[in-house]
């Protein structure tokens, strides 16, 4: 609870930090003004120029990146919970490499000319689809174990991987380019109808797992055990895996590959508030909302006049960070089953 | 009716037989208690008695119904189970592990706690209610996934399944007499209840009726005094066990001789 309201008002006070702060300063006061204007009189980006910037640039990145990293937390909850690891990331299931797949082909054959969409849209199928082969896959000869899981995902990400590849070698000059920078991630450019489709897509996927949530705590107990608590574990794997790839895929789809989000923050929050997913895949929306709102804070602003991929970002400060958390923690769980 | 029956259970794997038409009769307010010696088939019989093996050919019945046709949930208001692996993998407390075992139930969130401390007092882990489960030893996981088999057949009754694979096997002198005693309590209160067991002694004096298993076929069944035969247990153990009476108790134990050359 308390955990909860801390997330809330960091959530808040980050999100009105992200959209004053940068290169055109807008004071907080600004900012408030601006969007209280917006709610009153309706937005109007040409009424002075910082509600043009608010309004067109500030405010659709500073969503997009909270609903992103929301998005990213939960499905990282949810994967630890369905996979009984805290190691488990929703790119074990080959959603990062599977996007990289289909934006790539998209940025060589030169569909991101024809349509807007087609980048997104393509990202995602290619997540979407890559988990569902790693599913498919893993269940040759009757239900899947963890173990075949990972195991079929590592085969999958490793071609997805090699696909992603052949086509930046097929590519041009300016095509390679684009796709190994989308699959650094970025924020830069978002537009309101990328914020309306994440929200869409996060509100379905996030109101499914808090569903599921409770079921999800009793996987802890082993496949078996859980089965004879009343628990359908293959129907549940599969749907959470459903969940997870489809918010990771709507994540990935606009802003591109953006790592450890899914790992560190639900790590994070059960150190805090334990491993029960009744309160950590709330708590994970806010803490990845507000994580991802910092880091694309400081992607803006840590070097002058760059944006630096947040992608990088991330993984810069998520790698070490998981390092201690895992060295600090390890002692009290069981990897492997 | 009996609470539980398997009939001529077969089940093979990778094509050596594990269990060969193997029976299993549980009858309300009973303690069963399977033996024989390791690879007998002893858990794969539970197994499938639980319904969490399909056999390849046989039957169980619960309560006179077709296991096969009953969904996760309608079995798991039927009957619980306690597996021979009880670590948690992520670091619940006690309290939630048991209450867990209150999943098909849907109670409300205080009741399901007040059955969870009810099934924890039961085998007096109550001072144990908000520890971390992985800081806990291996016997003491045992007793607390007891605890949350007790949780998921209350309340105990006529209809009640209980089946416990070695549920004692980490366990110390103390907690695994608590625990074998708490299970004939559970019959007491109607419940069948199946256990597999090694330890042969604690079978004899805690069971109704014995089940030993060899090599995947049941080898004797009936009542204890039928079962614990000197003859019988060393053949199919492969090592001389003795079989004598004790203030009117059957005890078992194996025939020791050490001789120093």
């Amino acid at each position: 609870m308390i955990t909860g309201v801390v997330l809330g008002a960091a959530l808040v006070v980050s999100l009105v930090a992200s959209a004053s702060i940068g290169q055109f300063h807008a004071s907080p006061a600004d900012v408030l003004g601006s969007l209280w204007n917006g709610l009153i009189h309706g937005v109007d980006p040409g009424r002075s120029q910082v509600d043009g910037v608010l309004w067109s640039i500030r405010f659709p990145r500073a969503v997009l990146a909270a609903l992103i990293g929301a998005s990213l937390a939960v499905a990282g909850a949810v994967m630890q919970g369905v996979f009984a690891n805290p190691l488990a990331e929703p790119s074990i299931i080959g959603v990062n490499a599977g996007a990289s797949v289909g934006a790539a082909i998209v940025f060589v054959f030169g569909f991101s000319q024809t349509a807007v969409w087609s980048l997104p849209l393509a990202a995602f199928v290619g997540a979407v689809g890559t988990a569902f082969a790693v599913w498919g896959l893993s269940r040759v000869g009757g239900a899947a174990s963890v173990l075949t899981l990972i195991l079929t995902g590592i085969a999958v990400n490793a071609v997805a991987v090699a696909v992603t590849s052949l086509l930046i070698f097929m590519g041009d000059r300016s095509s390679r380019e684009q796709v190994v920078f989308w699959q650094l991630g970025s924020l830069a450019g978002a537009r309101w109808v990328d914020v309306g489709t994440t929200a869409a897509v996060f509100a379905c996927g996030f109101v499914a797992c808090l569903v599921i949530r409770r079921q999800i705590d009793v996987l802890a107990l082993g496949d078996a055990a859980a089965s004879s608590t009343g628990v359908s574990v293959e129907r549940l794997r599969f749907g959470a895996l459903v969940l997870v790839s489809v918010l990771t895929a709507a994540a990935v789809a606009f802003a591109g590959v953006i790592a450890f989000v899914g790992l560190i923050v639900p790590h994070a929050l059960r150190l805090a508030v334990g491993p029960s997913h009744r309160h950590l895949v709330p708590l994970s929306a806010l803490g990845g909302a507000v994580l991802l709102s910092i880091a694309d804070v400081a992607a803006r602003t840590v070097v002058p006049f760059a944006d630096l991929p947040i992608g990088i970002f991330t993984a810069v400060v998520g790698g070490p960070l998981f390092l201690v958390m895992l060295r600090r923690t390890l002692s009290g769980y069981r990897l492997g089953r | 009716m009996p609470a539980l029956e398997v009939t001529g259970a077969t089940v093979e794997v990778g094509g050596s037989t594990i269990l060969d038409e193997a029976d299993l009769t549980l009858e309300s307010g009973e303690v069963t208690i399977v033996i024989g010696p390791n690879g007998a088939g002893k858990s794969t019989l539970l197994g499938v008695a639980a319904g969490e093996r399909r056999p390849r050919a046989g039957t169980v019945r619960i309560g006179g119904v077709d296991l096969a046709g009953l969904s996760v949930t309608q079995l798991a208001k039927r009957r619980a189970v306690m597996p021979q692996d009880t670590t948690v993998a992520f670091p619940f407390t006690v309290r939630e592990v048991v209450a867990m075992g209150r999943t098909v139930w849907n109670d409300r969130a205080g009741a399901e706690d007040a059955v969870a401390m009810d099934a924890l007092e039961t085998i007096g882990l109550t001072s144990f209610a908000d520890r971390s489960i992985t800081t806990l030893s291996g016997g003491e996981t045992q007793l607390v996934a007891f605890a949350r088999v007790i949780a998921q057949v209350t309340p105990v009754g006529e209809s009640s399944v209980v089946l416990l694979d070695e549920p004692t096997a980490a366990m110390d002198v103390a907690h695994a007499e608590a625990t074998l005693v708490t299970a004939r309590l559970l019959a007491s209160q109607g419940a069948a209840v199946g256990i597999v067991l090694h330890d042969l002694d604690a079978a004899a004096a805690y069971a109704d009726r014995l089940v030993l298993l060899h090599r995947g076929r049941v080898r004797s069944t009936g009542a204890v005094g039928e079962v614990c035969v000197e003859s019988l247990l060393s053949e199919v153990y492969g090592s001389p066990i003795e079989v004598y009476d004790h203030a009117g108790d059957i005890r078992v134990a194996p025939r020791r001789r050490f001789e120093p050359a």
